[in-house]
């Protein structure tokens, strides 16, 4: 072989580079087929099951959801709503009456044909006696199913809810085969891109792309994909810097730098809607009265926490739960700040000249929660308001302290439309409102807001929404933490990531390919 | 040998009451800690309701000691039960199920198998290495070699496994990659690459347990070079190594077989935050997941296979003890 170094030598690899930049960044490139996926996620349990009903941690999620398991519906990387299963649907004019029209010629992994009997069938699973469903308060609002023929489903609610095809987004309504429900729980039988190869629940998930899936088109570009349970974050960081895995979800913040040295690893980093909380209960004194509640939120520096608990990682929140994943977040409303002076107005507006008050945290509620807390004593001292931290134990958290302690440290994930959010944890009444706040215009918005079908108008009323509860609501909410995952440079994906969950809302298996 | 058959006889009864104790003290302290079964799943969503309806299904409403007797009951004839996780979603993994994983004791086999492979793997290379080490030592004592492998294995003893683990994975698995930083053995391995991906923990533990073994070797040794037979044969003109090796060893052999089975014991109960370093699925792993959402059952056997453990390689160093030494061998 000679390797002089020639003029036509020299004129092919010139020409080779100029045809590589005019093809442009692999990121545009399109999708390609093969090649086996190893993800190293958190969040494995040796009680994890293919029951999507109980899934809540990151594992589960990633690998029923969009890889073993379908949805009705998708939300997409760019936020918008698209059908899974469902081919399309509409709604009667009060948001009641909900008909889905389904795929045709899907196939769950058993050869077993899908259509609207398992589609009831999957969403009384939610309803059943007995049944621990996380979604079971989505569910248990639809009346009545409704056969309409083989491919075509109505579903009656009993109050209108104009976010219902986004409701059945949720990674807990996954479809599965009617009849047979207990075998697809057992195996992992769904109509998703993989089917389950091998599964050792805490360990290792194995699964192989199914051919001639449904949507080939525009998912489902690896042979295999191979996920492994890694609990400790530095076994995480480890395993994908030295190639043995190809994307890793929740990269510790500290090792960040070191990692964006490494040019075969990618970080990705989105604001979400996982927001750190501090839940005041109004029924004990002195959190009912709404400028105590004032003098507290205008006490905590909220940038300091992001610098100091998320090491800049996130963004600052104004004490409403929606988030940079909403669609309708309201990005131009007064921002509290910290404001030392404005906290000793509202308390003496309260008739105090100081404040002791008893802050419950432990880590259980969220990475950092004890330093936030001290961060949070140490900022509001200059108001006169006295933070006694009580330092809780992790274990029993949610169950002792959360809802029981007047105030307390607290993390919500976030849900994907306005509606979910507030119903989840503001409506008054529900169990998991975790102030007991109650205020009548919000509550009359929330019933409008949730049977209104006009965008524009729906934008207004959850605006409003998010101002009442950033001035009189219970919740302080200081900050929002990224999403920070980590990927091989191997990999490729679309012009948009989903910022709704880790990793492309967890449907990394789906959407992304090897480059 | 009539006097070892009784004594092996007496400490096995004796373990079986060991382990009766224990499975009680575990009983009493899983339970004592805060939040139970029911409310560690639900985790954020354990509304009263939800928690009533688990612990009604798994039998958690019941009393302690109703509970604790049924678990022994089922455990003296050999059955552990079902884990409570596996029970909550037992219409999942009922007849239909592919049958894995269903009993504590299903789930428990391949976890105690990994961690037998490496504790295994460990004790083949550590063993070895401690001896020749110590008896090296002893024989070259004070010298700089002596000097060298005193603070060496002093120095790996006393840093914690998981710097032990992290200095490994930087050398071995990230600056030279030579061997993988994840030990995330599956059954589908070969033996080959179940060897290959096992040695960087096998090389933490055997850093961390070797100092222990090698310095009583050396110390044992020593003890016995000033004793009068040595000097008897020093004094024959006999070499200096094999002063050590066939008069001096054979005497320190029982304090020496003692170290090398508690340093088993450990290796099969203790190396749990070496597995999670190296997300090795080992029994340990298994064992502080059960605990975190109060597994109990789960819990409770991977207590006995440790407490088992520990029994079985005492009374096996006690009983080689006995057969190294003539004087024990024979009854009086």
């Amino acid at each position: 072989m000679n390797n002089k170094f020639t003029r036509r030598t020299m004129l092919q690899t010139t020409a080779a580079a100029g045809a590589l930049s005019t093809i442009g960044a692999p990121a545009f490139a399109g999708p390609k087929v093969g090649g086996r996926l190893r993800m190293g996620l958190s969040g494995s349990n040796t009680s994890d099951t293919w029951d999507s009903r109980t899934h809540t941690d990151y594992y589960m999620i990633t690998m029923g959801h969009g890889c073993v398991f379908e949805c009705l519906t998708e939300v997409l990387a760019n936020g918008k709503l698209s059908g899974e299963l469902a081919s399309s649907w509409e709604a009667s004019a009060d948001a009641k009456v909900w008909t889905f029209n389904l795929k045709k010629g899907v196939k769950f992994h058993n050869g077993k044909s899908f259509g609207a009997d398992d589609v009831i069938a999957s969403l009384k699973m939610h309803v059943e006696e007995g049944a621990k469903s996380a979604a079971k308060p989505i569910v248990s609002n639809i009346a009545e199913m409704k056969k309409l023929g083989e491919h075509q489903v109505q579903l009656t609610l009993n109050g209108g809810n104009a976010d219902l095809p986004f409701l059945l987004s949720d990674y807990h309504i996954c479809m599965y085969p009617a009849g047979m429900i207990d075998e697809a729980i057992a195996k992992g039988i769904g109509t998703g891109p993989y089917r389950v190869v091998s599964f050792d629940p805490g360990v290792r998930t194995l699964c192989k792309r199914v051919d001639d899936h449904h949507m080939s088109d525009v998912g489902g570009y690896f042979d295999e994909v191979e996920a492994l349970g890694i609990t400790d974050p530095a076994a995480r960081t480890n395993a994908l810097m030295t190639g043995q895995v190809d994307v890793i979800d929740s990269v510790e913040k500290k090792t960040l730098p070191l990692m964006k040295q490494n040019p075969a690893v990618q970080v990705l980093e989105v604001t979400g809607n996982m927001q750190y909380t501090f839940p005041m209960l109004v029924g004990s004194a002195p959190f009912g009265d709404v400028n105590v509640r004032k003098a507290l939120k205008w006490g905590v520096n909220r940038q300091e926490m992001v610098d100091k608990v998320l090491l800049g990682h996130g963004a600052i929140g104004n004490d409403h739960p929606i988030g940079p994943a909403n669609q309708y977040v309201a990005k131009d409303l007064p921002q509290t700040e910290y404001d030392a002076d404005k906290a000793k107005f509202y308390l003496k507006k309260a008739g105090l000249t100081s404040l002791n008050v008893d802050l419950s945290a432990a880590d259980a509620a969220f990475g950092g929660a004890l330093d936030a807390a001290q961060l949070y004593q140490n900022s509001s001292k200059a108001a006169g308001i006295n933070i006694n931290i009580v330092q809780e134990a992790n274990d029993g958290y949610w169950s002792n302290v959360w809802l029981k302690k007047p105030w307390c440290a607290c993390y919500w994930s976030g849900r994907a439309t306005e509606d979910w959010m507030f119903a989840t944890a503001y409506e008054r009444g529900v169990p998991w409102n975790d102030t007991g706040w109650d205020d009548d215009r919000f509550q009359s918005l929330l019933l409008q807001g949730r049977v209104e079908l006009d965008s524009g108008k729906r934008g207004d009323i959850y605006r409003e929404m998010q101002k009442i509860c950033s001035e009189d609501g219970a919740t302080v909410i200081p900050m929002f933490a990224n999403f920070v995952d980590g990927y091989s440079s191997k990999l490729a994906h679309g012009p948009d990531v989903g910022n709704l969950w880790k990793i492309d809302n967890a449907r990394v298996s789906k959407r992304w390919w090897f480059a | 040998m009539f006097k070892i058959a009784d004594i092996i006889i007496r400490r096995l009864g004796l373990g079986l009451v060991t382990l009766f104790f224990v499975s009680v003290l575990i009983f009493i302290s899983v339970n004592s800690l805060p939040g139970d079964f029911a409310q560690e799943i639900l985790g954020q969503g354990a509304t009263p309701e939800a928690v009533a309806a688990i612990r009604a299904e798994i039998g958690l409403d019941r009393p302690i000691y109703e509970r604790y007797f049924d678990w022994l009951f089922g455990a003296v004839q050999g059955n552990f039960g079902t884990s409570y996780a596996r029970s909550m979603f037992a219409e999942a993994w009922g007849s239909t199920a592919t049958a894995n994983f269903n009993t504590v004791a299903q789930q428990l086999e391949p976890r105690f198998f990994n961690t037998l492979f490496l504790a295994g793997l460990t004790a083949v290379i550590a063993i070895p290495i401690s001896l020749i080490f110590g008896i090296m030592a002893a024989l070259y004592r004070s010298s700089f070699f002596d000097r060298v492998v005193n603070v060496s294995s002093l120095t790996s003893i006393s840093s914690p496994e998981f710097f032990v683990a992290y200095t490994l994975i930087l050398i071995f698995a990230v600056l030279n990659p030579l061997l993988p930083s994840l030990s995330n053995i599956h059954d589908d391995m070969g033996f080959g690459e179940r060897f290959e991906r096992t040695l960087l923990p096998a090389l933490t533990l055997t850093l961390v347990v070797t100092a222990h073994m090698m310095r009583m070797t050396r110390a044992a040794i020593i003890n016995l070079l000033a004793s009068e037979y040595i000097e008897m044969a020093r004094l024959k003109g006999l070499s200096a190594f094999r002063i050590i090796v066939v008069h001096a060893l054979p005497n320190a052999l029982a304090p020496i077989i003692n170290v090398i089975a508690l340093n088993l014991a450990y290796l099969i109960t203790g190396v749990v935050v070496v597995e999670v370093v190296f997300v090795y699925p080992g029994i340990g792993q298994l064992f502080v997941d059960s605990v975190k959402i109060r597994d109990i059952p789960v819990v409770q056997a991977c207590c006995l296979v440790f407490a088992a453990a520990y029994i079985l390689l005492n009374l096996l160093a006690d009983v080689m003890a006995i057969l190294s030494n003539p004087r024990l061998r024979i009854p009086k």
